[in-house]
């Protein structure tokens, strides 16, 4: 989860970077990054299901 | 040390044990209370002057045995809410209908605005002009369904149907089901899974090519279920957590409760916009995969 977050925040970054150089391409820099956070924020949230379910049984 | 210097000791080790046991009785009951609203059940509380008010909902009605495995049908709770979210969103459809015109007011213009999101960006730039035309209703009842399943889960009395991995892998199977027809119907039935070894790889990395490229076919949609899946009992396990958190600890935690649980309902509506977005967009990419035309 740690993992997760630290890539999220670099991925958050590296959006800005491109953002700066860029700003026309502002919009479409947007809709990668939410995308690919919410592809590692599944990959997170996986691991957190697995604890709860090992924690509740 | 003598008689007199023992007998605190004591009462003061019985304390700590009732305190313990009350603590594990209270995380016990907590326990029971988010299981109750996270799974499904067999009976919905709705609003009325009493204190508990509940239906209790038939569980033997379609139970039949399915080659020695018990399957059981019968409507629960995350149906009816299922069948909720499906009326709500017949019934949008059919009052936006009044007001078709060349230029929509009202409820129809807020449903065309999102319509002509899924098709301008993420239906045609993924898949081009054709298919993304031909897939947009798909795309579109998906992500209204999966939207008002997730708004549903928020309101007092409701409870989130895409809160249960069987809804949401019925929904990925769905969306596999589409990427498949819609690859098969490009490339042709046997062209489809001559694609999954490319042209021009060597004879021996053929085997290897056929695992992964059919592991890749499973992992997508089941990394769809189990991301909406998760997203959503999450958010829901937390703010039931942090209101449990004032039973279990003294009642005195309670603002700070309240202000993180008001800020996890916000935090949770715009996860569940999100997710529907994810969800639709990453159907639409994993279909474009498929129908890329060849520049």
């Amino acid at each position: 989860m740690i993992g997760g977050a630290y890539g999220i925040g670099r991925m958050a970054e590296a959006a800005m970077n491109g953002t700066s150089r860029q700003p026309t391409a502002a919009g479409d820099i947007r809709t990668t990054m939410i995308i690919a956070a919410a592809l590692i924020e599944g990959v997170t949230l996986f691991a957190e299901v697995i604890c709860i379910l090992m924690a509740l049984k | 040390m003598g008689p007199c210097a023992r007998l605190p000791k004591r009462k003061e080790r019985q304390k700590v044990v009732e305190n313990a046991a009350e603590a594990a009785n209270k995380g016990e009951q907590v326990k029971n209370m988010i299981l109750h609203h996270i799974t499904n059940g067999w009976d919905i509380s709705f609003p009325s002057s009493e204190l508990v008010s509940r239906v209790y909902l038939n569980k033997e009605l379609w139970k039949f045995h399915l080659g020695g495995l018990e399957v059981n049908m019968s409507i629960s709770r995350h149906v009816v809410m299922m069948m909720i979210a499906a009326g709500l969103l017949i019934l949008l459809g059919l009052l936006a209908r009044r007001r078709l015109a060349l230029v929509p007011q009202g409820l129809a213009n807020v449903l065309e605005a999102f319509v002509l999101f899924i098709r301008d960006d993420i239906a045609v730039p993924n898949m081009g002009k054709k298919t993304g035309l031909g897939f947009t209703p798909y795309l579109c009842s998906t992500f209204f369904f999966i939207l008002a399943c997730n708004l549903l889960g928020l309101i007092p009395y409701g409870s989130a149907a895409t809160g249960n991995v069987s809804v949401t892998a019925g929904l990925a199977f769905m969306s596999f089901l589409a990427i498949q027809f819609a690859g098969m119907r490009k490339m042709g039935f046997f062209g489809y899974f001559k694609h999954l070894v490319p042209a021009g790889v060597p004879w021996w990395m053929a085997p290897i090519m056929i695992a992964v490229e059919l592991m890749g076919i499973c992992a997508k949609p089941f990394a769809l279920c189990v991301r909406l899946f998760a997203n959503m009992v999450a958010g829901h396990v937390v703010i039931l957590s942090l209101i449990g958190l004032v039973f279990v600890m003294s009642i005195w935690v309670f603002p700070l409760s309240l202000a993180f649980g008001v800020f996890m309902y916000f935090l949770e509506l715009f996860v569940g916009f999100l997710q529907a977005y994810i969800f639709t967009m990453l159907t639409a990419v994993f279909i474009g995969l498929l129908v890329a035309e060849s520049h």
